[in-house]
């Protein structure tokens, strides 16, 4: 965009005691007007106070009666879940005033001032954090201790610590990812009634995350919830992140409204896609115009080959070399898979094998069909869907997507080695001779789709986050057209005439 | 201050900009080129004034100056500090004081500028001690413990420019000053800006108001789309568009004839326009021709009673400037 943010705390950045005490003087501050609020306070001191006294009369009427028929086992497991929606209210009321932080200044116009201070993005984004989460999470854990203190007193019931200290844990996890939502929301929009309807897209998953939670401790399944405590602590990082990345002072001061101009995205989409990446021609590379006639079409073609495609592979080494890992570790997994499901020996017999044995499996309803046209769309299929996971799940989804054949890969490569067969003889032949393409393509696909989606948590400098993606799109469909697809023609001609001779060659009679 | 240069493209390094400027500079910043070869410099103890229509680029430079926001090219200089790679040390030698006073309206006066003076990194004694200085200048001494929703609009506006003063800064950046004060009020801010000067603080003052331009500024800027059109002294601008000063001479009796005759054979001064006892005229050297004009009249029996400038506002100078060639 023409005017970015000052937005590396790098270039500004004091000393850790001096961002400490910046941090600290907001905070304070933010408190300060928050507790003046009585929109704000009253509901949490209400929530804080009387509910949980409301919560502990409802626990003991359930309490009573599942023990009158001798169920006392329901109404322990019970506790929990109204700790958990004691605990929950309050917390809730984080996600107002984190709403309000930065969208709500920019309305009131008090955020310029701010701006003009020496407070880096990061102190500023943090001190409005920490602000927006203390008040309602002391209320929640106020409110936590005036259930289980009634709790005890009414009928001498303390849930076991581990309990005790997951749901506190659990708490303060859904309070950071609400609040780390609701400002990343609250920086990117430009009307606090636009980040209250947004706010929707933080509350459902979160209530729907308790109601989940709360079956989940019912069933005592307390490692589950650890899990979900490192999954929510791991997104309430990114979260931040996403938020520091994208925390644009230009944006904030600029941003009128929040428009959608397709017009404007699909311009700015086929010009990425026709001209050189971003930054080659900063390099001082070949500048690129639309192609115009064959001649000019021909001269284009040999600068996307020439120079684009190396250079955006060797600009994504980062995501690239995720997925390898990625990749790497998904193959070790499926491995790992096979002490725990061993295929009964005898099972397969490779020796067995024979053209018919393709025929077979390319009648199988779940396989594409091992022709060059079935295996090359399935492919394209299953890749194109990736990037569209991607856009949808910051990245990850499009990397997991591709993890599961992999993984089986490795898993029946650890079966064969189980069996008795060398599972260097069996990769050699099953997979490498389109392997050695199709991996490759897929690879490379999914390391663009993994950029585009962490795209928006980390837009390129002096892009905004809907510039980043298309951008980032752009650079995924030339990939994907000019070289994941050839890839995949050849793989799947390998696959569907090459790959059984050589299987038959190796094992077949 | 320092010089600046400051330059701002489009998103796509080394592309052309995609789509020319229309629209409001803050409807869109993506797309548009808001300010673009601005080349300002200001020596310590100066006064500039900003002037340009609405959407010209003056906020932005402002906010540019005050390392809020970072030009995509070019570079500027604050106080010696350059502002993309110092922006922080930058944002502790300028007071910004923005075109909304953007108050926290539940806050008392004195704990917004506690609020701010930590901010700047002042120590509280130090705050307090600027805190009662500046309240006192501004006569808002006896509020200082009032609720901010409870000052007046111009109140508001004093309390947001003693926030920029606070930490003492050797630059000020004053958006629109006095847009919201009784008269009273804007001649305590007047003085005030000009006592700055004197105590050789640099000052950018944008402002609508040419005659708070006029009587304040050392030198005049005029921006339009995003580029300085014209930058001089009120003096220089007013004689570069608008001509030689026209003078007015006052006689004591109706010139007769030959009074008539004499003033067309100097060939030094040009008439303008004739009254009863007075005749106006313009002159490129006015330090000859004045004194022969005068002994010439005397000479000739007619009796002089004044000979003055007459003055020229800086509007006309702005609207020779901008307004022909204001677009729709």
């Amino acid at each position: 965009m023409a005017l970015d943010a000052l937005s590396k705390p790098s270039a500004e950045s004091g000393s850790l005691a001096t961002s400490l005490a910046t941090i600290g003087i907001i905070v304070r501050r933010e408190l300060r007007d928050t507790m003046r609020d009585w929109r704000i306070v009253s509901p949490i001191v209400i929530l804080t106070l009387l509910f949980p006294w409301l919560m502990n009369w409802t626990a003991q009427l359930a309490m009573n009666f599942v023990r009158q028929r001798q169920a006392d086992i329901i109404g322990e497991r019970m506790v929990p879940f109204l700790l958990m929606i004691v605990g929950f209210f309050p917390i809730s009321f984080s996600l107002i005033i984190a709403l309000e932080t930065f969208v709500g200044e920019k309305e009131r116009r008090s955020i310029e001032p701010l701006l003009a201070t020496p407070v880096t993005d990061l102190e500023l984004y943090l001190g409005k954090m920490i602000a927006a989460t203390v008040l309602p999470l002391m209320g929640s854990l106020v409110g936590i201790s005036i259930y289980l203190g009634g709790l005890y007193w009414s009928v001498g019931y303390l849930p076991p610590l581990e309990l005790f200290i997951l749901i506190f844990v659990l708490n303060i996890a859904g309070a950071v990812v609400m609040v780390a939502g609701a400002v990343v929301v609250s920086s990117q929009t430009t009307s606090v009634r636009a980040a209250n309807l947004l706010a929707s897209f933080i509350i459902i998953p979160m209530a729907l995350l308790i109601q989940g939670e709360s079956m989940i401790m019912f069933w005592g399944h307390y490692r589950i919830l650890w899990a979900i405590v490192l999954a929510l602590l791991v997104v309430g990082v990114i979260l931040v992140r996403m938020g520091v990345k994208t925390f644009n002072r230009e944006a904030i001061l600029g941003r009128e409204i929040d428009e959608l101009d397709l017009r404007r995205t699909g311009r700015l989409l086929i010009q990425s896609f026709v001209r050189p990446p971003l930054g080659m021609a900063a390099l001082g590379q070949a500048r690129g115009s639309a192609p115009a006639g064959v001649r000019r079409l021909i001269g284009w073609l040999g600068r996307v080959y020439r120079r684009d495609l190396p250079y955006v592979l060797r600009s994504n080494w980062m995501p690239l070399a995720a997925v390898i890992l990625a990749l790497v570790a998904a193959l070790a997994i499926g491995w790992a898979y096979v002490a725990r499901y061993p295929l009964p020996q005898g099972s397969i017999t490779l020796e067995n094998l024979s053209p018919e044995s393709f025929d077979t499996l390319s009648g199988a309803s779940f396989l594409p069909s091992l022709t060059t046209r079935g295996i090359f769309w399935h492919n394209l299929w299953v890749l194109a869907l990736a990037g569209l996971l991607a856009a949808i799940s910051l990245g990850v989804l499009a990397v997991l997507w591709l993890m599961i054949p992999i993984g089986l890969v490795g898993f029946m490569a650890g079966q064969m080695a189980w069996l008795g067969y060398s599972p260097l003889t069996f990769l050699a032949a099953f997979v490498l001779p389109h392997g050695l393409f199709e991996i490759p393509a897929a690879a490379i696909a999914t390391a663009f789709a993994l950029r585009l989606g962490a795209s928006v948590t980390a837009p390129r400098p002096g892009l905004t986050v809907g510039e980043g993606m298309v951008v980032a799109l752009a650079d995924l469909a030339k990939v994907f057209i000019f070289l994941v697809v050839p890839l995949l023609l050849i793989a799947a001609f390998v696959e569907a005439n090459l790959t059984p001779q050589i299987v038959l060659w190796a094992y077949g009679q | 201050m320092p010089a600046g240069s400051s330059v701002i493209r489009d998103p796509l390094q080394g592309m052309p900009a995609l789509t020319g400027r229309s629209g409001s500079e803050s409807k869109n910043l993506s797309w548009l080129t808001a300010v673009d070869g601005v080349t300002l410099e200001v020596p310590t103890g100066q006064i500039l004034a900003l002037l340009g229509p609405n959407g010209a680029g003056k906020t932005t430079t402002v906010r540019m100056l005050a390392a809020i926001l970072r030009p995509t090219d070019g570079w500027a200089r604050v106080a010696g500090l350059d502002t993309v790679r110092q922006p922080r040390q930058v944002r502790q030698a300028v007071g910004l004081l923005t075109e909304f006073p953007g108050l926290y309206l539940r806050m008392r006066a004195d704990e917004y500028l506690d609020f701010f003076g930590q901010l700047q990194g002042l120590a509280h004694d130090q705050i307090r001690r600027r805190t009662e200085v500046l309240m006192e200048r501004f006569g808002l001494i006896a509020q200082r413990r009032q609720r901010l929703a409870e000052y007046s609009k111009g109140m508001r506006q004093k309390l947001a420019l003693i926030r920029a003063m606070l930490h003492d800064p050797p630059l000020l950046l004053l958006d629109e000053p006095t847009s919201a004060m009784d008269p009273h009020s804007a001649k305590l801010v007047h003085d005030a800006i000009l006592n700055l000067r004197a105590e050789r603080r640099t000052i950018l003052l944008c402002t609508h108001n040419l005659s708070e331009a006029e009587l304040l500024a050392d030198r005049i800027a005029i921006i339009r789309l995003g580029q300085i059109v014209a930058l001089d002294t009120p003096q220089h601008l007013k004689s570069a568009l608008l001509g030689p000063p026209l003078l007015e001479l006052r006689l004591a009796h109706p010139p007769d004839g030959a009074v008539r005759e004499a003033l067309s054979a100097q060939h030094d001064i040009q008439v303008e326009a004739w009254g009863d006892t007075w005749f106006r005229y313009r002159t490129p050297s006015p330090a000859t021709a004045n004194p022969a004009l005068v002994a010439r009249l005397a000479g000739m029996g007619a009796q002089v009673v004044t000979l003055s400038e007459l003055p020229r506002s800086l509007e006309e100078v702005y609207l020779r400037i901008v307004g022909d060639s204001h677009g729709p």
